[in-house]
C-alpha cells in the first residue's frame, strides 16, 4: 500500500493525516494486507458469503409512534446547538 | 468480619441473605479496594458515590423483601456500555465528554436485578485491542507480576482489560465485558478469572457502543464459573430493540453446574495445536483433557480445517464493520469537536484528533476493503471463509458436545511488548476468534500457572445457545484445577 | 411521438431514466418509533436511534415493508421474498449514522411495468427496474446564519421507497406523464401522498443523448427536480447542454448535477464528487428480510382497483372515450364521485356533466372535488331529471348553478321554482294558439315559404312558457297548426 492510497482512504474515512503518518500507515496497513492474502489459499468457489451467524428470523416492529419528543436528550451532548438545531460550519453546495 | 472483598458473588448473596452484612458494607469494602488499586488505572470513571447510594437502596429493597437475583452486589461496568447520566467514553478521546441520556439494556438488566455499579472500566479504545494499551486514558495494569523479580507491569488482556484487572484484584465482585474476537476470554485467561462470551444473540447489544456488530457480544467476568452463571442469567434475554437478539427463554444457568461430565464428548481440534505453541500451554491443555477424562468424559479428536484463516477473516470483517460503525463520531451531535474552517475540516480534524492509531488503522483497513475494486477480493472472500469456518464447527459438533482448547497462546505479556507489530498483537486471539466468527459461546476458566507464576486459562466452546454445557464443563475444569493462586499484588497487600 | 432534437450536425434522441424517492405513508419511521409528521419543531420527531447515538440499533417497521410490497404489486412488479438491507456510507451533517440504511444487491421489489398516457392520447409502457426501501436524511438549513448551517433531524429515518425506472423515457412529456402516473398509482394505493411541494415525492432524472438508435450515451443525474414543470425544464436544458458539448467535440462527464430553478439551469455538484465510493455492505444490525408468499398474497387481495384497470373498466362498462376515462380516473375521489353520479342516470351524460360542468366550475373556484357543494347523488338526480324529461338540458344548467350556490337538491329547486317541464298538450296548445294569434304577419310570411320563421315561433312559445314547455311537443303542435 502506497502513501497516495493511504491518503485517499484516509480522506474517504474523514481522517486528517500528516505526511509522516501516511508513511507509517502505508507500512503497517501494507503489512496487514499482505498477511490477509493467505485467504487466497482457500477455494471458495460456490460458497455463499456469510454476513450474519444468528439463526433467528428478523422481527418487525408494529407501526406505532412510541418514541421521539425528547429534544433535550437528543441535543444534550451537542458541541453546538441553537434554537433546537444542531449547528455546524456552513455547508456550501 | 471476613474480608468482604474476597467473597465471591454466590457467597456474598448468602451473607446478605443471612444479614451478616449489608450491601452498603459490602460496597464500602469494594470502594476502599477501588482506592487501594487505583494505580491499576482500571477505571475511566469511578462512581463510588453512586455505588453507595445504590447499595443503600438495595438494602432498603431487601428490608421490604424485594430481592433481585444480584441484590446488593457491587460490579464494574465496561465503559463501552452506555450508562444513563454517567459518562461513557469507550476509552476514546472522541467521547471524552459524552454522557448518555439512556441505559444499555444489559447494564439495565443488572440494575433491575439489584446490582450496584462501582465504576466504568477502561478498555482498548472502542474495544480494539488485546492488551488494554490503546485506551485514551492510559494503560491498565494487571495485578499479577512475574515471579522472576523483573517487576514489569503486565497487561490485563483486552479489550475488557479494566474489567479483568479489577475483578482479579478483588476490587469488584464481577464485571461486564464485551467480546468481539476474544475480549472477554483472553483477559480472563491473563488475569486468572472466569469469563464467558455467550452465543451471539443471547444478550442485547442495544446501548453498547458498537465495534463490529456481527461479532460483538456482552458477557460477564467473575472469579468463579458459578458467579459467571449468576451474572449471565441477569444480563441475557430478549430485547425487541436489538434485531439480532434472540427471543429465547434464559435458563437458570447455575442449575447447569452439576459437576458431572460423564459421557460428555469433548472435542480437541487438531488445528489448535499451532506451530510454536508453548510447551507449558500444551501441557495445561493435556491436563484439561485428563481431568475431563477422569470425570467420565470422552475425548474426541476433531478437525476445524479453516481455523488458520480465522484471524485474517476477522481482521477484514471487524474493520469493515467498524469503519462504518465509527462514522457517526463526527463531532456534530455529541463528543469532542475539533475546530475547522469548513465542515469537512471539522470532520477530518475531529476524527484525526479523537481517534488513536489502532482505531485509525482499523478504520482505514475497513474503508479500503469495502471500497470499489477491492471489495470482492477482501470483504466477500472473508465472508465466504467465515461460512466455511462456521460449517467446520457445525460438522465438529456432530461428533462432540463441547470443544476444549487453550484460551490464549501465551500468558500475559509486559506492557510495551508486542507493540511494534500489529499482527503480532492480533495473534493473541488465534484461539478465540474462530468461535466468534461462528457466533458460538465460549468461556475461559483459570486452570493453572506458567513457570513465571502467571495464570493460564482453558477455553470451552459450545454449540449455539448451549451455554449450559459450556458452564457445566467450565465448572468441572475449575473444580479439578482448584485454581487458588492470587495476584502478587494482593498477596503483598495481605502480608 | 418521442421528440427528436435537431442539432448542428444532425438528429439527437434523448434517453431518460428516473429515480423517484417516495416517502412511505406510515405513522412511525423505518427503523424507529418516532413520528413521521411533517412540520414539527426542529429535532422533536427524533429518537435516539434517528440521532445515531452510540449503541443505538435499527428495528424494522412492518408497515413500511407492507407499503413497499403493496406498491410493488401496484407497479406490476416482482416481489422478492428475500431482501437485504445494506449500508451506503458517506459523510454529511444530516446523515447522523454516517451511512444510509438502504437496499442494494437484494431489493424488496424487482422488475415491473406501468403504462403512461401521452398528450396525444396514446399509451406507452415504461419498465420499472426495482423498488427498494431506505432511510431519508435530515435537513440542513443554510440560510439562517452567515457562517453556520443548522441541522434538523425530523426527517432523518423516515421511510422512503426509491423507485427506479428503465431508461425507457424519450422526452420531457413522457417524463412528466411517467411521474404523474406514478404519483397517481401511489395515491390510489395509499402508500405515498405524492406531495412534491412538501418533498414527499422527489425525482432524480438521468439524462443522456444519442444518435437515434445508437448505443446509450454517458448520463448525468439531475437532482432537486421538485415539480413537473422543473422536470420539463431540466430535461430540455440538460439535453441541449449535452448536445452542444458533443457537437463541440467535447465529452460528457458522468456526474451529479443540481437543477437550479432560479437560473433555469443545471450545474455540477462538486460536493458529491468524492462521495461516489459508497462502500455498500450488508447491515450487520439487521438480518435478511424474509417474506411469506401467503402474506404477499393477502396484500394482493386487498389491493384497490388501480388507475389503468379503472380506466379500461370505464371505457368498457360506461362506454366512455379513452380521454373522458383518463380525466375521470386521474384521482380516485374523482372516479368514485363519477361512479356515484352515474349510478342513477345515463353514464355518458353523467361523464359530460362531471367533466364539463362540475370540474369546470370547481377548477375556476380552485376547489377540490371533495369540497364540491353538490354531492354526487344530487348531481345524479339532476341528470336523471333531464333523462326523464322533467326538465330540459337548458333549465338543468340553471338548476345546477342554483345547486352549486345553495347546496340544495335538484328536486327541491325544480319543485320550489316550479321549473318542471310542461307536457300537458292542452296547456301548450293554448300558448301556441296565442302566439299564432299575436303574430298574423309572421304566420302569413311562414305560410308563403319563409321556413326559417319556424324557429321564431318556437322561441315565442318557449318564452311564454318560461322555458318549461317540452320542446318536442312545441315542435309537433306548431307544425300541425301552422
Ligand atoms: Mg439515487
Ligand atoms: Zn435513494
Amino acid at each position: 500500500m502506497d502513501k497516495a492510497t493511504v491518503k485517499k482512504v484516509a480522506t474517504l474515512a474523514r481522517l486528517a493525516i500528516t505526511e509522516a503518518e501516511q508513511e507509517k500507515f502505508a507500512t503497517q496497513l501494507g503489512g496487514i494486507l499482505k498477511w490477509v492474502e493467505m485467504m487466497g489459499e482457500v477455494n471458495t468457489d460456490n460458497v455463499e458469503p456469510l454476513a450474519n451467524v444468528v439463526n433467528i428470523d428478523l422481527k418487525l416492529r408494529p407501526d406505532i409512534v412510541n418514541d421521539g419528543d425528547i429534544r433535550d436528550a437528543v441535543l444534550a451532548n451537542a458541541p453546538e446547538a441553537l434554537e433546537g438545531f444542531f449547528v455546524v460550519p456552513k455547508v456550501v453546495e | 468480619m471476613t474480608n468482604l472483598t474476597h467473597l465471591n458473588i454466590a457467597q456474598a448473596l448468602e451473607g446478605l441473605k443471612k444479614k451478616e452484612f449489608t450491601s452498603v458494607e459490602l460496597t464500602q469494602a469494594h470502594v476502599k479496594a477501588t482506592e487501594e488499586f487505583r494505580h491499576l488505572n482500571a477505571y475511566v470513571t469511578e462512581t463510588s458515590e453512586l455505588a453507595l447510594k445504590q447499595a443503600a437502596e438495595s438494602d432498603a429493597r431487601r428490608a421490604k423483601g424485594q430481592v433481585g437475583l444480584l441484590e446488593g452486589i457491587p460490579l464494574a461496568i465496561k465503559d463501552l456500555y452506555c450508562t444513563k447520566g454517567v459518562r461513557t467514553t469507550a476509552s476514546s478521546r472522541i467521547l471524552d465528554n459524552f454522557v448518555p441520556p439512556y441505559e444499555s439494556t444489559v447494564s439495565g438488566n443488572l440494575f433491575r436485578d439489584g446490582a450496584v455499579m462501582l465504576g466504568k472500566t477502561s478498555l482498548d479504545e472502542f474495544a480494539m485491542g488485546s492488551s488494554n494499551t490503546t485506551s485514551a486514558y492510559g494503560n491498565v495494569i494487571s495485578p499479577w507480576k512475574r515471579n522472576n523479580g523483573d517487576n514489569a507491569d503486565l497487561v490485563p488482556g483486552g479489550s475488557s482489560g479494566g474489567s479483568s484487572a479489577i475483578v482479579a484484584a478483588r476490587a469488584a465482585m464481577g464485571a461486564t465485558g464485551t467480546d468481539t474476537g476474544g475480549s472477554i476470554r483472553q483477559p480472563a485467561s491473563f488475569t486468572g478469572i472466569a469469563g464467558i462470551k455467550p452465543t451471539y444473540g443471547r444478550c442485547s447489544r442495544w446501548g453498547i457502543i458498537a465495534f463490529a456488530s456481527s461479532l460483538d457480544q456482552a458477557g460477564p467476568f467473575a472469579r468463579t464459573v458459578e458467579d459467571c452463571a449468576l451474572m449471565l442469567r441477569s444480563m441475557a434475554g430478549y430485547d425487541p430493540k436489538d434485531s439480532t437478539c434472540a427471543d429465547r427463554p434464559v435458563p437458570d444457568y447455575t442449575a447447569a453446574l452439576t459437576g458431572n461430565v460423564k459421557g460428555l464428548r469433548v472435542g480437541i481440534p487438531k488445528e489448535y495445536n499451532v506451530e510454536g505453541l508453548s510447551p507449558e500451554i500444551a501441557k495445561l491443555w493435556d491436563q484439561g483433557k485428563d481431568w475431563l477424562k477422569s470425570g467420565g468424559a470422552e475425548i474426541v479428536d476433531i478437525s476445524l480445517p479453516h481455523s488458520k484463516y480465522a484471524l485474517p477473516v476477522y481482521y477484514i470483517i471487524a474493520p469493515a464493520e467498524c469503519s462504518s460503525n465509527l462514522a457517526r463520531y463526527d463531532g456534530i451531535r455529541y463528543g469532542v469537536r475539533a475546530e475547522g474552517e469548513s465542515l469537512n475540516d471539522v470532520y477530518m480534524n475531529t476524527r484525526a484528533q479523537g481517534f488513536g492509531d489502532e482505531v485509525k488503522r482499523r478504520i482505514m483497513i475497513g474503508t479500503y476493503v469495502l471500497s470499489a475494486g477491492y471489495y470482492d477480493a477482501y470483504y466477500t472472500k472473508a465472508q465466504k471463509i467465515r461460512r466455511l469456518i462456521a460449517e467446520d464447527f457445525a460438522r465438529a459438533f456432530e461428533k462432540c458436545d463441547v470443544i476444549l482448547s487453550p484460551t490464549a497462546p501465551s500468558a500475559a505479556f509486559a506492557i510495551g511488548e508486542n507493540q511494534d507489530d500489529p499482527i503480532k498483537m492480533y495473534l493473541n486471539d488465534v484461539f478465540t476468534i474462530p468461535a466468534s466468527l461462528a457466533g458460538l459461546p465460549g468461556m475461559s476458566v483459570p486452570a493453572g500457572l506458567d513457570s513465571q507464576g502467571l495464570p493460564l486459562g482453558l477455553q470451552i466452546i459450545g454449540k449455539a445457545w448451549d451455554e449450559e454445557t459450556v458452564l457445566r464443563t467450565g465448572h468441572f475444569v475449575e473444580t479439578a484445577a482448584n485454581f487458588t493462586a492470587m495476584p502478587q499484588m494482593l498477596m503483598k497487600k495481605a502480608a | 411521438m418521442a421528440q427528436i432534437l435537431k442539432g448542428e450536425t444532425g438528429d439527437w434522441e434523448i434517453v431518460i431514466g428516473m429515480e423517484v424517492h417516495a416517502q412511505i405513508t406510515a405513522n412511525s419511521k423505518l427503523f424507529s418509533g418516532a413520528s413521521t409528521d411533517f412540520g414539527g419543531a426542529p429535532n422533536t420527531h427524533v429518537s435516539l436511534v434517528d440521532a445515531a447515538m452510540p449503541g443505538m440499533l435499527p428495528v424494522l417497521n412492518e408497515m413500511c415493508v407492507e407499503q413497499a410490497v403493496r406498491t410493488g404489486l401496484g407497479l406490476n412488479a416482482q416481489i422478492n421474498l428475500h431482501s437485504e438491507f445494506e449500508r451506503k456510507n458517506y459523510f454529511y451533517p444530516d446523515l447522523p449514522q454516517g451511512y444510509q440504511i438502504s437496499q442494494y444487491l437484494h431489493p424488496i421489489v424487482g422488475k415491473g411495468e406501468i403504462e403512461i398516457d401521452l398528450p396525444d392520447g396514446s399509451v406507452k409502457k415504461i419498465g420499472i427496474t426495482r423498488l427498494h426501501l431506505e432511510q431519508d436524511a435530515g435537513k440542513s438549513i443554510h440560510d439562517q446564519h452567515p457562517t453556520k448551517s443548522y441541522v434538523d433531524l425530523n426527517r432523518s429515518g423516515c421511510a422512503l421507497m426509491e423507485i427506479v425506472s428503465e431508461p425507457d423515457i424519450r422526452d420531457a412529456d413522457e417524463a412528466c406523464a411517467y411521474l404523474a402516473k406514478l404519483r397517481m398509482i401511489l395515491r390510489y394505493l395509499g402508500t405515498c401522498d405524492g406531495n412534491m411541494e412538501e418533498g414527499s415525492m422527489r425525482a432524480d432524472v438521468n439524462v443522456s443523448v444519442r444518435r437515434p438508435g445508437a448505443a446509450l450515451g454517458t448520463r448525468c443525474e439531475i437532482k432537486n427536480v421538485n415539480s413537473l414543470k422543473a422536470v420539463q425544464m431540466a430535461i430540455d436544458y440538460e439535453a441541449r447542454r449535452q448536445i452542444e458539448i458533443i457537437e463541440g467535440n467535447g465529452a460528457i462527464v458522468q456526474e451529479t448535477r443540481l437543477w437550479d430553478p432560479a437560473k433555469g439551469e443545471t450545474r455540477s455538484m462538486r460536493s458529491k464528487e468524492d462521495a461516489h465510493d459508497y462502500r455498500y455492505f450488508p447491515d450487520p444490525d439487521l438480518l435478511p428480510l424474509e417474506l411469506k408468499h401467503d402474506w404477499v398474497g393477502q396484500i394482493k387481495e386487498t389491493l384497490p382497483e388501480l388507475p389503468d384497470q379503472k380506466k379500461h373498466r370505464f371505457m368498457l362498462s360506461y362506454g366512455l372515450s379513452a380521454y373522458d376515462s383518463s380525466v375521470l380516473i386521474a384521482e380516485k375521489v374523482r372516479a368514485d364521485y363519477y361512479e356515484t353520479v352515474a349510478q342513477g342516470c345515463d353514464a355518458k351524460l353523467a361523464a359530460n356533466w362531471v367533466i364539463n360542468e362540475l370540474l369546470g366550475i370547481l377548477n375556476k373556484d380552485g376547489k377540490a372535488i371533495t369540497e364540491s357543494p353538490i354531492g354526487a347523488a344530487n348531481l345524479g338526480q339532476l341528470i336523471a331529471r333531464i333523462s326523464d324529461s322533467t326538465i330540459s338540458g337548458k333549465i338543468a344548467k340553471d338548476v345546477f348553478a342554483e345547486m352549486y350556490a345553495t347546496g340544495q337538491t335538484a328536486d327541491s329547486i325544480i319543485e320550489g321554482k316550479g321549473l318542471k317541464q310542461v307536457t300537458d298538450t292542452g296547456a301548450i296548445e293554448k300558448i301556441v294558439d296565442e302566439v299564432i294569434a299575436e303574430n298574423p304577419d309572421n304566420v302569413a310570411a311562414y305560410k308563403s315559404g319563409k321556413d326559417k320563421l319556424f324557429g321564431f315561433f318556437v322561441g315565442q312559445v318557449m318564452k311564454k312558457s318560461q322555458g318549461k314547455a317540452n320542446p318536442d311537443m312545441v315542435n309537433d303542435l306548431l307544425k300541425k297548426k301552422l
